[in-house]
């Protein structure tokens, strides 16, 4: 197999050191290194990350083809940085039997741009009403650990109940996606000034609240974990900081885009910002970095929704909900949390990678960048400034917030396993 | 000048006086035996209406051929949209055949900003009513009415609000013309105050340039007009408030209600009226109430508004681009 030196790169934003990749596997870091028999990259100050890992990224395929695929998906993932992502559930068919599961995982093999790890829905067709087979796919070739219907809550308190406590069985993990859903019926954007004077139905914040309360209160009496996804508004912070503060088992996950944007945005009727949950105000844009800061949001998961461009070049209300996210993550992260002084590169793999890794048991990933560990490996220019330009995704979708918007950033080079799936900002 | 006409929260105080102003010119014209202005000989006109509605459109169509323009009617009904058809297309395909101005009725808020501002289209766009959002000529033929009964139609002239209070009560929640009106009122220097139970109110009224009340009575003495809105039945299936019957008891304006207010108040309703339920007939048939009147002033409204966007005439004010509040400007 062939060697990599990546010379002078500030590992997770430390010194400059030196790291070789011999095959799959990093096997020396320092300074000094030498480069003899590998191809060399010049680092030149970048920061060197562990390989990102997101928790929570919709591939489409099966069935959507026509806004994402295994194959587009992760290429997208490969140029944001990551090795490693969370394919949704809400497929179609739904992945809520083995057999779909396993197809989802063993395309990722196949392309391989990046590991995709299937989550598997909690119940069957997403409906709520009966639980999925879980274990099912647990055995699976995927190798299933998370569990979600996100897109739709898994409102029903037993049926929650229930699924937190079967998944006790593997170490398996439930992701909900809170939304009570008679709370929300017809919303259209966060429920406050902006949609009392744009007319557009209200997504209360209460409606996210209500259910983290609940699931965290039954996390705790049954002894499981839950994870939350996408967590929007400053009370559910504040929900789930008292539960971690009484030992309630809980991770959070926060989007890019909610730690950037703001409900303001929607005056524009722009379906571009339409997403679910929705774009809050700038007072929960501020909890909610403070939140990811302080450790009480573990981790920043993309929420990944490609849609075709006619999905969202109409009026609001017949617009497809969801952002793509895979390859301005890292971006909008640096923009709100490190240039402001929130988090250093440290905290950054912490976030995007160790701690998602852990959450989803993703084994080989979210490792330390250091001697004998897989060598998945993201290689940032943080010194680069320039706008979004959606025409160079590798997504096949493009409805980005973010277009013509500079953010700092750039990943450069990604390597999963030792092979370089990114050189340059270019796909191999 | 303004190219499109979307929100009542659009025009400055100096747009919406010369509406009105033009509106009483053009109410002139109604009393002539030949009801038509050359005006807009050969300008084309759609009518746009993806919603239900007969009185708005007749209104504007009424308006249209007063001032000699073409006209096509297309009703989203039996159309190309029940097939599937999107917005853009819809608007393309009419500008296609030369349109010149569209004016718009969408179930969904925001559809005629969409349609002014997304480079679809080049022809203006009058917002005929979006979702909860705007209906900003229903605002403008109230304005124009409450000024004519509470002012005086020459003495008016040049004139806005100031100082009128006017009480609208109803359901606010799910009205685009309390939002319309309470924004255009406001800038005519009335002053509002929406009466409603807390259920029919959105969350975040509180920022709006008003003031609000849960008690109708108390408010009716302190009003020179009080508009009713509409209240359907079917919001009582929804737990807006419990029956037909206490909805009138609590906020319906009856006779007795109707006695509290001064000698000079009006009463207005935008229409359609659900009788017995936001108001009785008595009230509804009395001299004090508006809504016939409201309806042929509408048409005076809807064909200064065309006039002023497409007869090329300014607006005297050198006045914002659409919507100057809301650019996609982000609050960090």
């Amino acid at each position: 197999m062939s060697k990599t030196l990546i010379r002078g790169a500030k590992v997770l934003g430390g010194e400059p050191q030196d790291v070789l990749i011999d095959g799959e596997t990093i096997t020396q870091v320092g300074t000094g290194l030498s480069a003899e028999g590998a191809e060399v990259v010049e680092a030149g100050g970048k920061v060197l990350l562990p390989g990102l890992v997101d928790l929570h990224t919709h591939l489409r395929e099966p069935g959507r083809e026509d806004s994402e695929t295994v194959l587009t998906g992760t290429r997208a993932a490969a140029s944001g940085g990551y090795t490693n992502v969370f394919a949704m559930a809400n497929t179609f068919p739904v992945a809520d039997t083995a057999g779909v599961v396993e197809q989802v995982w063993r395309l990722g093999k196949e392309h391989g741009y990046c590991d995709v790890q299937p989550i598997g829905a909690v119940t069957v067709g997403l409906e709520g009403r009966k639980l999925a087979e879980l274990g099912a796919m647990h055995e699976s070739a995927a190798g299933v650990t998370v569990f979600s219907d996100d897109g739709k809550c898994v409102h029903d308190a037993v049926i929650m109940r229930r699924a937190l406590e079967y998944v006790k069985a593997f170490d398996g993990v439930v992701a909900q996606h809170a939304q009570e859903p008679r709370l929300t019926e017809g919303a259209q954007m966060n429920e406050g000034v902006v949609s009392a004077e744009l007319g557009l139905g209200g997504w209360p914040a209460v409606a996210e609240e209500s259910v983290i309360a609940r699931d965290v209160l039954l996390a705790d009496h049954v002894g499981s974990r839950v994870h939350i996804c996408h967590l929007s508004t400053a009370g559910s912070v504040e929900i789930v900081r008292w539960a971690k503060s009484r030992g309630i088992r809980v991770t959070a996950e926060v989007t890019p885009h909610h730690l950037l944007l703001t409900d303001e945005l929607v005056r524009s009727y722009n379906p571009v910002y339409k997403v679910n949950p929705p774009l809050r105000t700038e007072r929960d844009v501020l909890a909610l970095r403070e939140a990811l800061a302080d450790g009480t949001i573990d981790i920043v998961a993309t929420d990944h929704a490609p849609h075709p461009h006619e999905d969202k070049d109409c009026e609001w209300a017949a617009a497809a909900m969801g952002m793509v996210g895979l390859e301005t993550a890292l971006s909008v992260v640096q923009e709100t949390m490190v240039d402001t002084g929130l988090l250093d590169w440290a905290g950054v793999a912490e976030r995007m990678s160790f701690t998602p890794a852990r959450i989803g048991r993703a084994e080989g990933h979210g490792r330390p960048v250091s001697a004998g560990e897989p060598a998945n490996l993201t290689l940032v220019d943080t010194a680069y400034r320039g706008p979004v330009d959606p025409a160079g995704f590798a997504s096949r979708s493009r409805n980005t917030p973010y277009e013509g918007r500079e953010l700092p950033g750039r990943v450069t080079h990604t390597w999963l396993r030792g092979k370089a799936t990114l050189v340059d900002g270019k796909l191999t | 000048m303004q190219r499109h006409l979307i929100s009542a929260a659009d025009l400055t105080r100096d747009d919406a006086v010369l509406i009105l102003d033009t509106a009483e010119e053009m109410a002139r014209v109604a009393d002539r035996p030949i009801k038509k202005l050359p005006t807009l000989r050969g300008r084309t006109v759609v009518n746009l209406f993806f919603e239900d509605s007969t009185r708005t459109r007749i209104s504007f169509e009424a308006a249209e051929k007063r001032l000699s323009a073409d006209v096509i009617n297309f009703s989203a009904k039996g159309s190309s949209v029940s097939k599937g058809e999107s917005l853009k297309d819809t608007a393309q395909t009419l500008e296609a055949m030369g349109v010149d101005a569209v004016v718009i009725r969408h179930g969904a808020s925001g559809a005629p900003y969409r349609l002014a501002t997304s480079g679809w289209i080049d022809a203006h766009v009058i917002n005929a009513g979006d979702g909860t959002h705007q209906h900003p000529t229903q605002a403008l033929l109230d304005a124009f009415t409450m000024r004519r009964r509470l002012v005086g139609r020459d003495a008016g002239l040049g004139q806005d609000l100031d100082g009128r209070r006017i009480t609208l009560v109803g359901d606010v929640l799910h009205s685009r013309v309390a939002r319309s009106n309470v924004d255009l009122l406001h800038t005519l220097g009335a002053e509002v105050t929406l009466v409603a139970p807390p259920t029919l109110l959105p969350v975040g009224v509180e920022t709006w340039p008003c003031e609000v009340s849960y008690d109708l009575d108390s408010t009716l003495p302190k009003s020179d007009a009080v508009m009713m809105l509409r209240v359907q039945r079917e919001r009582m299936n929804a737990a807006f408030f419990p029956t037909e019957r206490e909805y009138s008891r609590r906020y319906g304006l009856d006779g007795d209600r109707m006695a509290r207010m001064p000698e000079h108040a009006i009463v207005m309703h935008p229409g359609p009226m659900v009788r017995g339920m936001e108001i009785t007939a008595e009230v509804a048939d009395s001299d004090r109430c508006t809504v016939v009147e409201q309806v042929a002033n509408g048409v005076s409204i809807r064909m200064a508004v065309l006039y002023l966007l497409l007869g090329g005439a300014e607006f005297q004010t050198p006045s914002t681009p659409a919507a100057p509040a809301r650019t996609a400007e982000e609050n960090r």
